[in-house]
Formats: structure tokens, sequence, C-alpha cells
């Protein structure tokens, strides 16, 4: 019996309905970058190590490089070529070209994607692994510098443009503020042995 | 033409802020990169690298991968075109990496030895995963230690001086009343541009067209014409939009494969390598054994001065990573001795990776003197002062400008310096021991003879060309404030249109010498213009253009010392009982010339001095002995900085004029890495009392040195 090794997907990105045929191998990356010409996504790494392919789906980042395209069918896609409205850009993306939050440019729309995720998931309470408070009546936590420079972290920069992505996430959220050297978490073992 | 009489009309475009010109679509996804420019027909190739690391090819058994669904070709050592790899290219003769299957043999794991085109990437990754090559396996030997029987040192070049010496260094040691004696290594550290390499390459009207991702698309260019023996006018290669480069990319195979399956098959190949063949393929940055003895009296003033670095290379070609040409710029001594030692083994050939020699060199250098510092009972920036040369050590040049203890002056008064408590492991935070370092930094600035046109167009904007690479230095923005400061007009009356080969000769973005090499002959274009302009006359349809040349300019160049100079501050706080060590902050002071573009130096200057920090804490390359071949070849394995690991950074700069200098630039793109590790090192001394000589400051080797206050404990080799 002949297997099929291709089907037939609508996926919806950009809030646009795209149908076309695809090779059961290729993934969401691939599809959109090679089949649907949207290559502001991309390939850093092709093994969710990087998070240069980072899009949303549903509204929560992912990496695009770990999904299958037939995966991705009948979900909502945005990628960075969905943000802006017209000529203007999405706050995120102007605080990163205002504060040169990226030099190569090549992990730039992955860390965008992934900030404005950052952004929702901070409003909606999510802690992180630097939220000193997880208590669920402790309420949002601020969105410091750690907070941000924690949750970014699934976005390589190789450039090292980290310190200005900080202050652009911080200014597209609304939070602007001078950052302090880190503060030092305190929880675990002291030399003494005894909880901090 | 004149272009040594260039002058500077300042219309303040310089010297000022501006975003970056491609910057918007770089942040809406429009920015398309060398793997991202669709074409009619175009096939997907995948190469496929040797899984041993030294031996024959028995065979390529391609013949099952031909049946399998698309696949179009399989290029192997038994049908590829044949290449002329036998030639003097810009930097000599070629790593042999260039010139793939033109042999059986397979000198290091990660070797090409096929490369399979089909009509879909799927397709092509499929079959050269299928693809089974049998090998004679050879006995290899990849194990680096500066006490290889094969080290040899390595003959003079025009580019790197492999020994240098003058004075009785046993008799000045053994006069001198502090004596530090130290060995320090560093491992094989990998470039990791987050664009992989990526090459299109077609046959157009009997041109060769390649769409690339480079440092220089006139050196490729070149170095394609020479391998295909082609007339260099018949190649074409443009390289837009580079997603990071840092040295490592210049001829790879991804180009020459891809034009090779061009010629093949007559139609449009695309090469795009994987994260894990660019460990082996794309060059990396050698491991280093160094060893530091230096001797100073009891004040401080040094008296001997002895750095000896080893480093490896492939059996194939000879690449050094210099890292003993610090000592010849930093600081001398009545005794001064400085070498670079090779050991040739069974891996890939290194190459230039961010500072090469000067990162590596500076971690040993600026680490022994912090130790001699500790032994003379001194300030580190003292001892630096102190022992301050007024001509360079080994060439007894003049230096054109340095500026290295105003940096230090600026950044001690910054970072607060003044209050430090010298004696180690003292400053307790809760579990975290808390210290300071500082340390040196310098990179030769030098200039390269570079072409340029600007044309005058009819409807009174500006036009240059020009094959410079901006591998996200800033370059295209910054060469238009310099073109538009020269022409007297407005940055947005100026295209600036750049990776492109028909655009002539041109320096690469290399060596920290990209812009200062293409801001001259910008400028000098630009006078060249405005001489004829200022004929009178109108513009006619076409245009007027200026073309210049700075090769006599450039030659003309009284000779000096010519380099950049900078001063690293680092705060780093380390629990003990965990092994983790994290940077809290830290400041670096340049003297860096003329700063074109604040918004962008000081991203370029940060993201060095982020480099640093991965340098001094994370990067490591893991070659396993049994098989030759990488442990961990990816993200995973690989560790550089995330933003978790990266604290508020702070660069900045002093004046640094040189009057005499026709341009005035000196380059940014690798000052900011140097010094940053030694920083960190020195720091983490501070912290613990315990000295790490071996790179990166990992958590086992923090753990297992402890801390002992008041000094005195080392932290010992272990992998």
């Amino acid at each position: 019996m002949a297997q099929s090794t291709s089907s037939v997907i609508t996926l919806n990105v950009n809030g646009e309905k795209r149908t076309l045929p695809v090779d059961h191998r290729t993934t969401l990356l691939d599809a959109l970058r090679e089949r649907l010409d949207l290559t502001g996504t991309k390939k850093g790494c092709d093994q969710g190590q990087c998070g240069a392919c980072t899009v949303l789906i549903d509204g929560r980042r992912a990496v695009s490089c770990l999904q299958l395209a037939v995966a991705a069918e009948g979900r909502e896609i945005t990628t960075i070529e969905g943000l802006a409205d017209g000529d203007q850009l999405h706050p995120v993306q102007q605080a990163f070209l205002d504060l040169d939050g990226f030099q190569c440019g090549y992990c730039t729309p992955g860390q965008i994607c992934s900030a404005l995720a950052v952004i929702e998931e901070h409003a909606a309470g999510w802690p992180s692994a630097a939220t000193t408070d997880v208590r669920p009546e402790a309420g949002v936590p601020p969105l410091t510098a750690d907070e941000i420079r924690e949750r970014m972290s699934g976005n390589l920069c190789r450039c090292g443009a980290y310190v200005s992505i900080v202050q652009a996430v911080a200014r597209a959220a609304g939070v602007e503020t001078a950052q302090a050297a880190p503060a030092l978490p305190q929880q675990g073992r002291t030399e003494e042995g005894t909880a901090a | 033409m004149t272009v040594t009489t260039v002058t500077t009309a300042v219309t303040g475009a310089v010297g000022t802020a501006h975003t970056r010109l491609e910057g918007r679509d770089k942040v809406t996804g429009a920015a398309r990169y060398a793997g991202e420019i669709p074409y009619a027909e175009l096939a997907h190739g995948w190469l496929v690298v040797s899984t041993i690391a030294r031996g024959r090819i028995r065979s390529v058994e391609s013949a099952p991968v031909l049946d399998m669904p698309g696949v179009l070709a399989v290029l192997h050592h038994g049908n590829a075109p044949r290449v002329n790899g036998d030639y003097a290219g810009m930097l000599g003769r070629p790593d042999p990496i260039v010139a793939p299957f033109q042999h059986d043999r397979v000198p290091y794991a990660g070797w090409p030895v096929a490369l399979v085109v089909a009509e879909t990437s799927e397709q092509a990754r499929e079959a050269a995963e299928a693809l089974v090559v049998r090998y004679d396996e050879e006995p290899h030997d990849v194990a680096f230690s500066a006490g290889h029987p094969g080290t040899y040192t390595p003959e003079n070049s025009p580019h790197m001086q492999a020994e240098t010496e003058k004075g009785d260094l046993e008799a000045e040691l053994a006069a001198s009343a502090a004596v530090v004696d130290a060995e320090y290594t560093t491992p094989e550290e990998h470039h990791s541009p987050l664009e992989p390499h990526a090459a299109m390459a077609r046959w157009d009207n009997g041109r060769l067209e390649v769409v690339d991702s480079n440092q220089g698309s006139m050196w490729v260019a070149d170095e394609l014409a020479k391998l295909f023996s082609l007339d260099p006018a018949s190649v074409r290669v443009r390289s837009e939009h580079v997603g990071g480069a840092f040295g490592s990319k210049g001829v790879r195979p991804h180009q020459v494969c891809a034009v090779m399956a061009t010629t093949v098959l007559h139609r449009p190949v695309r090469v795009v390598l994987t994260r894990r063949q660019m460990f082996s393929l794309v060059g990396y940055r050698s491991p280093t054994a160094q060893r530091v003895r230096l001797g100073a009296d009891a004040d401080g003033r040094l008296r001997a001065f002895d750095h000896q670095a080893h480093c490896l290379t492939s059996t194939v070609h000879e690449f050094v990573e210099p890292s003993a040409g610090v000592g010849r710029v930093m600081y001398d001594a009545a005794a001064h001795h400085t070498v670079n030692r090779v050991v040739p083994l069974d891996v890939p050939t290194p190459t230039f990776m961010r500072a090469p020699g000067e990162a590596p060199g500076s971690f040993a250098v600026e680490s022994a003197l912090d130790e001699l510092a500790e032994k003379c009972g001194m300030d580190p920036i003292a001892l630096r002062t102190l022992n301050e040369p007024d001509a360079g050590p080994v060439s007894g040049l003049p230096f054109s400008s340095r500026n290295l203890l105003a940096c230090f002056q600026e950044g001690a008064r910054r970072f607060g310096w003044a209050d430090r408590d010298p004696r180690p492991g003292l400053h307790r935070e809760g579990r975290w021991l808390l210290g300071t370092g500082t340390a040196a930094a310098s990179f030769p600035s030098g200039a390269a003879p570079s072409t340029a046109a600007v044309t005058a167009e009819a409807d009174g904007t500006f036009t240059v060309r020009i094959t410079a690479a901006d591998v996200g230095t800033g370059a295209r923005t910054a060469l238009t404030q310099i073109a538009a400061d020269a022409l007297e007009v407005a940055p947005e009356r100026v295209r600036m249109r750049i990776a492109d080969s028909d655009f002539g000769p041109a320096m690469v973005a290399g060596g920290s010498m990209g812009t200062r090499s293409w801001a001259w002959a910008v400028m000098a274009a630009v006078s060249e213009l405005r001489e004829r302009l200022s004929l009178g006359g109108g513009i006619p349809p076409e245009g007027i253009t200026a073309r210049s040349n700075t090769a006599e300019a450039v030659g003309a160049l009284p000779s000096r010392e010519r380099h950049a100079f900078g001063a690293q501050f680092a705060e780093v706080a380390v629990d003990v009982t965990t092994g983790e060590v994290r940077v809290r902050r830290m400041l670096g002071i340049f003297a860096a010339g003329r700063i074109v573009n604040p918004l962008t130096a000081r991203s370029q200057l940060v993201g060095g001095m982020i480099w640093g920090l991965s340098m001094a804490l994370h990067e490591e390359a893991f070659r396993d002995k049994a098989s030759g071949g990488h442990v961990g070849a990816d993200f995973a394995g690989y560790h550089f900085a995330a933003n978790a690991d990266v604290p508020l950074i702070e660069a900045d700069w002093v004046d640094d004029p040189d009057d005499d200098d026709p341009v005035g630039i000196k380059g940014i793109g690798e000052i900011g890495i140097v010094g940053v590790a030694a920083a960190i090192a020195n720091a983490v001394w501070h912290a613990t009392g315990v000295r790490h000589r071996h790179l990166p400051i990992r958590p086992d080797r923090v753990l297992l040195a402890g801390a002992e206050p008041g000094g005195g404990r080392d932290a010992r080799s272990r992998r």
C-alpha cells in the first residue's frame, strides 16, 4: 500500500489562511520560510536551543523548528511579519529599533516575538525563576530587569545585545527603570548551612 | 588625486547617535539574509562530513541515495568538479577546507566527504543522513598540550613575528625581588554566529552569481575565481545582510559546494550549514596553554617579561593564534621574550576569532600582572601606570596615540575603585563572596587599501558604492554618517550601497580595520567628487562619479604603534558552596580614536565585553580523544552567555585624538573582549583568594578550589 508522505494543510498565519501541500517532515519553521516566503522567522540551530525561530502559536511563544507544519493546522500563528500595523511598528519593535536592541539582526525577530509573550505572561501573573514571591496571593511580580533577563533567556544573541534588549523590553512594557546591579538570590544553603 | 589631504567638514552626523539604516527591516523581518532569497528551480545541497578523525575514504555508496525521492546528485571525491586549491589569496595559501572532494584523505572529524543535492531540503537532509561512507581508519591524535612532542615554532610571516627576544631573561628574573611564573590555559572556542553559513550559487548569462553570508564579498569572489579558474570579472558575490560573523565568515565549503553543484546541475543551488557542521567547517579559536614569567623590583618596575604561548593547528594548514603579541605592545622590560608555538593535530584548522591573540593572550598577561601586584603589595592600576612604556617595547616605534592611563583613571572614578580594600576574601553578602578586578586592553588599529565610488545624482542625492560588509557592526550607518559629513549634506541625502563585489576591492570586515579602511576610501572619493563639482556645470542624468583607491595613502602612513586601548572593570559574586560565579556589573572605558556612531559603538563594545564574560565563565568546546570529534557540538553542549548571565554592562570612551591620522577612526570590533576574562578572574581572586588560571571558571573548578581568605590558593586544571 502506498503511504502518503505529504498532505495539503491550511495554516492560519498573521490572520491569513494559507493552503499548501507539505512534506510531513516539514517543520513549521521551514514551511514559513521556504513555502510561504515568510523569512522573517530565523533558523539559528534547527534544534530548539537558540530561540531565533520563536513565533506565537495561539498567542503563546513557541520555537517553530520543533513543531511540524502539519501539527500547526488550525492554530493561530503570528510571526514577526504580523506585528506592525502598516507602517506603524509594534511598540516592542519600535523600542528595539530606538534602543539598538540588536546588531546583526538575526536573532531579533525571535527576541521580539518572545518579548511580546514575556510582557503578556508577566501581566497574567506568571512567575519566573527570578520571581522572589511565588505565592498566588503575591499578585503580579514587578517586571524588574532580573525578571526580564530570566524570561528572555530562551533567546540567544551572539552579538551580545542583551543590555539594550532588557531596556527595550522594559520600555515596551512601560516599566522603564535604571538597571541596578542584579540582586543576589539568597535562597539555598549558606556556608553555615542555614537557610538565608 | 590626492587622498592624504582629505579635510573633514563637520556637519554633525559623525559623533551623534543614529539608529541603524537597516534597523526597520531587521525588526520587521523584512531584511533578507543569504539563505532567504527565493529562486525558481532552486535545489538544496546538504553536506555529509566524516565520522572518523584520520584515514581514507574507501567508498561513498551513492547509488541507493540517488534512488531516493528528489535526489539530484551526490558529489564526492570521485566525481566532483576539480578545483585549484594551490593559490595565494588575500591571506596567503588557503586552508584546504576550501577545496573539498578533491582526494580521499580525511584529515579530521567533520571533514566534508559528500554533498547531497535534492529538490527540497527535507529530501536532501534525509538522503545525506542515509548516505553510507566507508573508511580505512588510521590512528589519530587530538590531545593538545604545551609539552606535545610535535610542538614547533612557526616561521615569521608578514602578519606575525613568531618570536621576539631582547636582554638576559634568566639574569633579570634572578635579580627580581618579585617573580610570577604561572601557566594559564584557555579552551577551544567557537564563533557561533546566530545565522548559519549559507550561500546560493547560480550561473547567469555566463556569470557566476553567489548570494552569500560573508565578511567580504570581493574577498570571496576573488578566491572563488582562483579556485574555479575563472576570470575575476565573471564572478559576482553579494552579502547584503550578515547574521553575525566574528571571523568565521570567509571562504568556506558552503560557497564552494554551491558553486560545484550549480555547475553540475545547471540550476541555482543553495547550501546551508547545520549548527553541528559549523563546529568543524568554519574555524574556531584554538585552545591555548601559556606560560607567563614576570620579574619586578620591589617597587613593581618590570625587569623581566616572558610570554610563551602554545596553540594548535591542523595537519593540513597552519594557523597560529598569536597570543604572545600582547606584551609586544603593552609592557616593556630589560629582558623581554615572547613566542607563539604550534602543535599540529588531527583537528580542523582554527582561524581568526574576535580578537585573535589578544583575547586569550590578555587573559594570561593581565592575570599575571594582577598576581604581580599582589606580590608587590601594589594596586593593580598603580602597577600598570608605573610600567607604562614610552614606545613600542619590541618595535621601539612611538605610539600614534596611547591613552590607556586616561581609561584607567576615568574607569576607576566611575567604578569606585578607590574604595576597594585590596585584601581578598573579605567582602561577604549572605552566601556570596564579592570581589572586583581590573585589566588592560589593547588591539591593533590597522588600515588596508580600499576603493570606493561616490556619485552625485541629478536629483541632488548622493550614492556611495563600496564593497564593505555590515556584519552587525553598524558599518552601513557609520559610513553614511562619514559620507554625509564629508559631503556636507544631511545623511538622508546619502544612499549607501555595500557588500557587492562588483563595487571593487575593499578591506573585509575584520581585524577591527573595516570602518577605518572604508571610511578612508569614502572620504577620498568624496574629496575627489567635490573637486569636480567645484568646477561648476550641471549634473548629467547619469550623475557624476568619483572613485578612490587608498593603496598609496595607506602605504604612505608613517610607521607607528597604532592601537586602541581600554580599561576593563568587573565585580563578581562567588558562592563557593555551589561554585557559581555571577558577574554583577562591568565597566569598560576605551580610547579608540573617533567614535562615529555612539549608539552602535556602545552596542559593539558592550557586545565584545559580553564575549569576554562568556569566555571567562561559559565557553568551552569538548573534543573526545577516542573519536577525535566534538562532544555536544550544539548550543546545549557549547554554552555562551544568555540574557540572565549578563548584568548591566557599561561602555564609554575617552578622547583619543590623533591629528596626524587622516581618518582618526581606530576600530572597535575587538577591543571590547580584550582583558575582560582577566578582569573577571582577578575579581574572582579578590572575592575568594583563589587564582583561577584555567578558563572557563566553571562551578566544578570553583567548588574544588574552595576559598581561602588571605589568598595563596590556586585552582588546579581539571578537565
